[in-house]
C-alpha cells in the first residue's frame, strides 16, 4: 500500500545520523566540556536541498500511509493527521534526537502527542522511521492491534505517553522538561517536543501548563500548535476564538514563532529559533491547510474526525496523492 | 479484646488518648521517604503548610514544584515528571485532588500506568466548619474504579507515615487518603503495616458480628467493640486501611466466622468501603451487612463529631447497627 521507491537510501541516511548523534551523545555523558559540540551537531543539522527533497517525498508516502490506514480502519480522523504530516516528517527525520531501533535510548528528546486523534500520522511516521514494519499500519483500530484508536503506550511501548482526552499533553511534557532539569541542569541536551492542535487550546488544563513553562522558563520545551483552523462543530473562530493566538502565548512568557506548517525551510527556521532561544519556552504555530494534499477534502471542519468512505472519496484521496 | 499482635497503643481507650492529625504523619512519611530515594518529588496546588508538604519542601527545595491552585495540573505535570523515572508525590484537598482532576489521573496516571502518589487531605465530613464544598466524601468511589489504582485509608497519623513509605516503594499509581482533625493514635512504630493486608483489632473467639472500618472511624468502631464486649457480645473488628487491592480473604473469613457484618467508613456508602465489601461478600459469602457512612447526602458546616453524628457516622449508629445486623443473622 506504500510506495517504497528510495526509502533504502533515506533509511540508511537515518541511521547513519542517529549513529552519529548517540556516539556524540554517549561522548558527551563522560565530558561535559563536549557539550557545546553535541549541541551543535543536534542543533545545526544543515537542511539542504537534497533533503527537503527528501523530506517531501517523505511527507508524501505518509500522506498515503495515512488515507490507506483509514479506508482499511473504517473510523478515525483524516484533517488533522493530514495537514500534520509535514511536521511529523521533520520531527521523525530531521529534528529528534532519537533512534527506532533502541526507542528507549535513555539521551533521546522526548516527543508527545497531545491530540491523540491524530494518531495515524504518528504511526504512519513511525512505521516509515523505522519504529514497526509499514505494513503494521493496517492494523489500525482493529482488534488487538498496538495500533489503538487513540495512542497507548502500553500496547505500543516506544510511545512516550497514552493520549487521547484533549489538553493535558503540554503539562506532561513540561513534567518531563522539570524532572531532567532537576537531575541534568538547564543544559542536558534533550528537547522537549508536544504536538496540540489549536481546537483543544480550549481546554483548561493546556493554560495551567503553558502558564508553569512560563515561570519555569523551560529553555528546552518546543509546543507545535497545529493551526488547522477547525474543531469537530466547525471553525475555530466560530466555535471559541482563539485569536490573537501568539500574544496569548507571549503573556504567558513564551516565545512564539508563526510559520507555514507546509514549508519545510519555514519549519526549519522555526525549529532552529526555538532551540536558540534559551530564556523562555517555545511555541510554534504552525499554520496548516486542514486535510492538506487532498484538495476536495482541505479546510473542511466535517473531515476533522472521518475516513475516506465512499467511494468517491477514496478516489479522490488516492489520485490526490499519486 | 485488642489484638496483642499488633502492639496497638497501650493507651488506645485511655480518655486521655493522644491526638494527632492523619495528614502529618503523611508529611513525616514522605520527608522520610525523599531522605532515602531521590527520585521522590514533591509536586503541590498552593497548600503547602496544611498538606504537611512543607517540611519536604524545606529540605528538598530543588525537588519541590509549586505548581499553584490548578490541581489539573497537578496530576499532569507529576505524570510527565514520573515518565522520566520520578516518584512524584502531589498533594491538595480530597475535593479538589482527586475530585477535580480525576480524568488527568485516569489518563495520564493510571492509564499511562506512572507511578504517582496522590495524597489526599482534608478528606471526608470530618473537615467540619468549612463546609460541604470541602468535604470529600465521594474521592473513594472515584479512585477505586479506575484500573490499576491503589486506594489506601490510614487510620492514625503514624499509619498514614507507614503507608506513605509502602507507596514510595512501590511502582503502582496510589492514592492515600488523609484527615485534617486530630485523630486518636491507635497504632504504634511497632505495629506491622503492609499495603493489601487487612488487620484484626479487637479480636474475639466466634464472633457474633463482624465490624469493618477504615481511616479515623475505626476509633469510633473500637470503642463500640469494647462496650459491646462489656455487655456480653463477641465482635471482631477489621481494620482496612487499603480499599484496593482489597484483602477478601479477611473479609470473606471474618463473615464466616461472624456471619454479619457492619461496614463503617467516613464517605459515601455508595462505592466507598460499604460497597466495596458487599462485592466482594456477595460473590463468596453472602451475608446480613449494615452500612454505617454517608447516605447519598451531601454535608453541611459544623464541629466534626456534631457533623458525625447528624450523618448517622457517631458511636450510637454503630451500636444501633450491631443491633439490626444481629437480628437479622438467620
Amino acid at each position: 500500500m506504500v510506495q517504497q521507491d528510495g526509502s533504502q537510501e533515506s533509511f540508511s541516511m537515518i541511521e547513519n545520523s542517529s549513529q552519529r548523534r548517540h556516539n556524540a551523545s554517549l561522548f558527551c555523558t563522560q565530558n561535559a566540556a563536549n557539550q557545546a559540540i553535541e549541541n551543535a551537531i543536534l542543533g545545526q543539522m544543515p537542511l539542504t536541498e537534497e533533503k527537503v527533497k527528501l523530506l517531501e517525498t517523505k511527507a508524501k508516502e505518509i500522506r498515503r500511509s495515512i488515507i490507506e490506514m483509514l479506508i482499511e480502519a473504517k473510523s478515525g480522523h483524516t484533517a488533522g493527521p493530514l495537514d500534520m504530516a509535514d511536521i511529523f516528517t521533520y520531527l521523525y527525520f530531521h529534528a529528534l534526537k532519537h533512534d527506532p531501533k533502541n526507542p528507549s535510548w535513555e539521551y533521546r528528546d522526548r516527543f508527545v502527542l497531545s491530540s491523540g486523534h491524530i494518531c495515524p500520522v504518528l504511526y504512519a511516521t513511525m512505521a516509515h522511521a523505522g519504529y514497526f514494519p509499514v505494513e503494521e499500519l493496517k492494523t489500525l483500530r482493529k482488534f488487538g492491534t498496538r495500533l489503538q484508536g487513540h495512542p497507548h503506550r502500553e500496547w505500543l511501548p516506544m510511545l512516550e505517553t497514552s493520549s487521547g482526552p484533549l489538553g493535558s499533553g503540554i503539562s506532561q511534557t513540561v513534567g518531563m522538561a522539570i524532572a531532567d532539569r532537576i537531575d541534568n541542569g538547564r543544559t542536558s541536551g534533550k528537547q522537549f517536543y508536544c504536538v496540540t492542535g489549536d481546537g483543544e487550546l480550549d481546554e483548561g488544563n493546556n493554560w495551567e501548563g503553558i502558564m508553569l513553562a512560563g515561570k519555569e522558563k523551560l529553555q528546552n520545551l518546543t509546543v507545535i500548535v497545529d493551526r488547522n483552523n477547525i474543531q469537530i462543530d466547525g471553525f475555530t473562530e466560530d466555535i471559541m476564538p482563539l485569536n490573537p493566538l501568539g500574544d496569548k502565548w507571549r503573556a504567558f512568557n513564551w516565545h512564539v514563532v508563526e510559520i507555514d506548517g507546509h514549508n519545510f525551510r519555514d519549519i526549519d527556521r522555526a525549529f532552529g529559533e526555538a532551540r536558540a532561544v534559551f530564556d523562555r519556552p517555545s511555541v510554534i504555530i504552525a499554520n496548516t491547510i486542514a486535510s492538506k494534499g487532498v484538495p476536495a477534502f482541505e479546510r473542511m471542519f466535517e473531515w476533522h474526525g472521518k475516513p475516506p468512505g465512499t467511494e468517491e472519496e477514496i478516489k479522490q484521496a488516492r489520485e490526490a496523492l499519486k | 479484646m485488642l489484638n496483642p499482635h499488633l502492639k496497638l497503643n497501650p493507651k488506645l481507650l485511655d480518655p486521655a488518648v493522644e491526638q494527632v492529625p492523619i495528614r502529618k504523619g503523611f508529611g513525616e512519611g514522605l520527608l522520610q521517604a525523599a531522605e532515602t530515594d531521590k527520585r521522590v518529588v514533591g509536586l503541590c496546588a498552593d497548600l503547602t503548610e496544611s498538606t504537611h508538604m512543607l517540611a519536604f519542601k524545606q529540605k528538598f527545595p530543588e525537588r519541590f514544584i509549586e505548581i499553584g491552585v490548578a490541581e489539573q495540573n497537578l496530576a499532569t505535570v507529576a505524570s510527565g515528571m514520573a515518565a522520566m523515572g520520578k516518584i512524584p508525590f502531589i498533594t491538595s484537598y480530597a475535593m479538589f485532588s482527586p475530585g477535580r482532576n480525576w480524568e488527568q489521573i485516569r489518563t495520564t496516571i493510571a492509564y499511562n500506568d506512572r507511578p504517582v502518589k496522590i495524597a489526599g487531605s482534608h478528606a471526608g465530613i470530618s473537615v467540619g466548619p468549612d463546609g460541604g464544598t470541602h468535604q470529600a466524601i465521594e474521592d473513594i468511589a472515584l479512585m477505586r474504579v479506575i484500573p490499576r489504582m491503589v486506594v489506601i485509608s490510614p487510620c492514625d497519623a503514624i499509619q498514614a507515615k507507614k503507608a506513605t513509605l509502602a507507596a514510595a516503594k512501590t511502582d503502582d499509581p496510589t492514592y492515600i487518603r488523609l484527615a485534617r482533625e486530630k485523630t486518636p493514635v491507635m497504632t504504634t512504630e511497632e505495629t506491622p503495616f503492609e499495603i493489601g493486608k487487612a488487620q484484626i483489632v479487637f479480636k474475639s473467639e466466634k464472633p457474633d458480628v463482624g465490624i469493618i472500618a477504615t481511616g479515623a472511624l475505626l476509633f469510633k468502631a473500637l470503642k463500640v467493640a469494647h462496650k459491646l464486649s462489656e455487655e456480653g457480645k463477641k465482635v471482631t473488628v477489621l481494620n482496612i486501611h487499603t480499599i484496593k487491592p482489597l484483602d477478601e480473604e479477611a473479609i470473606i473469613k471474618l463473615a464466616h466466622e461472624s456471619r454479619a457484618i457492619v461496614t463503617i467508613e467516613e464517605h459515601q456508602i455508595i462505592g466507598g468501603l460499604g460497597g466495596a465489601v458487599a462485592e466482594c461478600l456477595a460473590a463468596h459469602f453472602p451475608v446480613p451487612i449494615e452500612f454505617i457512612g454517608v447516605k447519598n447526602e451531601f454535608g453541611q458546616s459544623g464541629k466534626p463529631d456534631e457533623l458525625l453524628e447528624h450523618y448517622g457516622m457517631g458511636e450510637k449508629d454503630i451500636y444501633a447497627a450491631v443491633q439490626r445486623v444481629v437480628l437479622r443473622k438467620k
